[in-house]
């Protein structure tokens, strides 16, 4: 059985149908990509597959579960992660604090455990502190631990949003334009990182990217998503070729 | 890397030390001057409301500082704790030892103005910002409106209430007056004292300190940082918000039992749409999410007032100098740079005393 399946996913603000007729399958611990010009309604498939938006029609299934209108929250829980097309940390709280913040479900203990500085507190809070700079490691970001988030380059940002959302110990990981704002030697470097992280944690990914060589190169199936709808769907090479995409990226009929 | 956690570890329970240290040695410095008869009257008598501010000002810079929401009604929490706390002195105090009816007056404040932030709490924190703001001034007022317009006794054949007038509770000739509308409670047994308030100061520190060092604290922390962000990484808002909201006004009713028992009358007035909006100077001129600034700047403001008493005209505006001081000193950047330098200048410079005598 797949992972997810998104089946005649759609929805309407007022009058305008923004996505309809959605459909994806993904299977576990594959690369998927998600691309199309802009407005064309990456972002809005992004915001109902993490409940951010409430679907107007359609199922989403993952794991067998349907999760179609869920809070963020439950969505969360139930096995989905994700990134902002803008960055959105913690930006008070420093890199470490905010994979923690992550890693609120994993690791649970109560709040008066907290207050009593009970065992349990240390207990957990080393684990959590453990299992934070393994994933800091991961992004190259164990030195910045301490750092605020908002001290961190741009690149970095992004990269710990990657941690933080893995740290929710997803089952799926959604990237909204991972390599934005990145040089190329970054990029190939988060290229790296995502396969890395996909082997090591066995999770599905699904990335909004506008970068082609990065979609081309790390995604194993593509949707060509134009005006809400889908209009093509392959590995890297079916979709380059594909008439109908160039007519969408070029423009043309 | 171990080291690198085992030294920021250090640093928040030097951080930590430093707070606790502060209050401590205030309580020392003024046991010993007290005792040395160095006090004035006026100031001795200040020494339990800095006590009820500073819990004040800790438990809202965990609404306004922490959770990041705009709280003008805290006053009401007070108000409500003092009068149940009170309530439950005048009423146990008479049966009960004192060590026994204290802390059933604390429990109960703290209870009752607990549950007023959960009833006030669900449904004023699905406001955000300015709405949040108008809703919990509007709490603050009506607490204040109902307190005033309550008539409360007991005499033998039971409690009796009324919301219109003393006569119309219906009490026998030999009843008890608890509650006289407007007049408050009067005729309290007053029982805080400065050990008290100081213990309920350092208890309010070391609860807010250790919650916010938490999970509980950062899912907190996260909420006012991003919240669409902690949403997706499965924090339940509701849940913590309105956690945040309650301990915040369970210290708050803390705080107006202490308040109230240091005063032979209490009346709902007192806690006003002003002393709401002074605490909130306190939280932010002291720093928002700094415990430590709370606890200063609340000090401070509330001593200053009685100290200036002497210069009768210029008091108000040496207290607005002090105010804007405190704004710079606390806010501007250059400042805060400059207080890093210094800061660093000093540690450095201990630092070469330190080895300089190593050597020698």
């Amino acid at each position: 059985m797949a992972l997810l399946e998104v089946s005649n996913l759609g929805i309407a603000f007022g009058g305008l149908q923004a996505v309809a007729q959605f459909d994806l399958t993904i299977e576990k611990g594959h690369l998927y990509g998600l691309i199309g010009p802009n407005g064309a309604g990456k972002t809005t498939v992004f915001n109902m597959l993490t409940g951010m938006y409430r679907p107007t029609e359609g199922n989403i299934v993952l794991d067998g579960k349907d999760i179609t209108g869920k809070s963020p929250e439950l969505i969360n829980k139930a096995g989905i992660a994700r990134t902002f097309q803008n960055i959105r940390l913690f930006n008070e709280m420093t890199v470490l604090d905010n994979v923690k913040v992550g890693m609120h479900n994993q690791v649970p203990y109560g709040m008066w455990t907290g207050i009593l500085r009970l065992p349990a507190y240390w207990e957990k809070e080393h684990e959590m502190d453990r299992q934070a700079h393994k994933l800091l490691k991961i992004f190259d970001l164990d030195g910045e631990a301490e750092l605020k988030a908002s001290q961190l380059p741009y690149g970095k940002q992004r990269k710990l949003e990657i941690a933080r959302a893995l740290a929710t110990n997803p089952k799926l990981l959604l990237l909204d334009e991972p390599a934005a704002g990145m040089n190329p030697n970054e990029t190939a470097e988060l290229m790296q990182t995502v396969r890395q992280v996909r082997d090591q944690f066995g999770i599905a990914v699904l990335l909004i990217e506008h970068d082609m060589n990065f979609v081309m190169g790390i995604c194993e199936e593509i949707t060509v998503l134009d005006y809400g709808r889908v209009i093509a769907r392959g590995d890297g090479k079916a979709i380059r070729n594909n008439p109908k995409v160039i007519a969408a990226y070029l423009g043309g009929d | 890397m171990a080291f690198s956690r085992l030294k920021t570890m250090r640093k928040t329970t030097r951080s930590n030390i430093v707070t606790f240290g502060i209050v401590i040695l205030f309580y020392l410095v003024v046991q010993l001057l007290s005792a040395g008869g160095l006090l004035s009257n006026s100031f001795e008598g200040q020494l339990i409301p800095i006590c009820a501010y500073v819990v004040m000002a800790v438990s809202l810079n965990l609404t306004v500082g922490f959770l990041g929401e705009l709280s003008l009604g805290h006053a009401g929490f007070m108000s409500v704790g003092a009068f149940a706390g009170v309530l439950v002195w005048t009423v146990a105090g008479k049966s009960l030892p004192v060590f026994a009816a204290l802390p059933l007056a604390f429990l109960a404040g703290g209870v009752a103005a607990g549950l007023f932030g959960v009833i006030v709490g669900v449904p004023v924190l699905r406001l955000s910002g300015d709405y949040l703001a108008i809703v919990t001034l509007a709490f603050g007022e009506i607490i204040k409106n109902i307190i005033n317009a309550c008539y409360l006794g007991y005499d033998s054949t039971g409690l009796h209430f009324s919301l219109q007038d003393q006569s119309s509770m219906g009490l026998d000739p030999d009843g008890t007056v608890l509650i006289n509308g407007a007049m408050g409670i009067t005729r309290i047994q007053r029982v805080s004292n400065f050990t008290i308030g100081i213990l309920l100061v350092l208890a309010t520190v070391a609860v807010v300190l250790n919650l916010i060092r938490s999970r509980t604290g950062r899912a907190i922390t996260a909420i006012r940082d991003n919240e669409i962000a902690a949403q997706s990484a499965g924090i339940n808002l509701t849940r913590y918000k309105l956690t945040a909201f309650v301990v915040s006004a369970v210290f708050a009713g803390l705080a107006g039992v202490l308040y109230g028992l240091n005063f032979s009358s209490l009346t709902a007035s007192r806690f006003d749409y002003n002393t709401s909006i002074q605490i909130l100077v306190f939280v932010v001129l002291g720093g928002m999410g700094s415990v430590r600034g709370s606890i200063i700047a609340a000090a401070l403001l509330t001593v200053l007032p009685e100290m200036l008493r002497g210069l009768n005209d210029y008091r108000m505006l040496i207290y607005a100098i002090v105010l804007i001081a405190m704004m710079i000193f606390n806010q501007s950047p250059q400042i805060a740079a400059w207080r890093k330098r210094l800061v660093e200048k000093v540690r450095t410079g201990l630092g070469k005393s330190k080895k300089t005598k190593e050597v020698a």
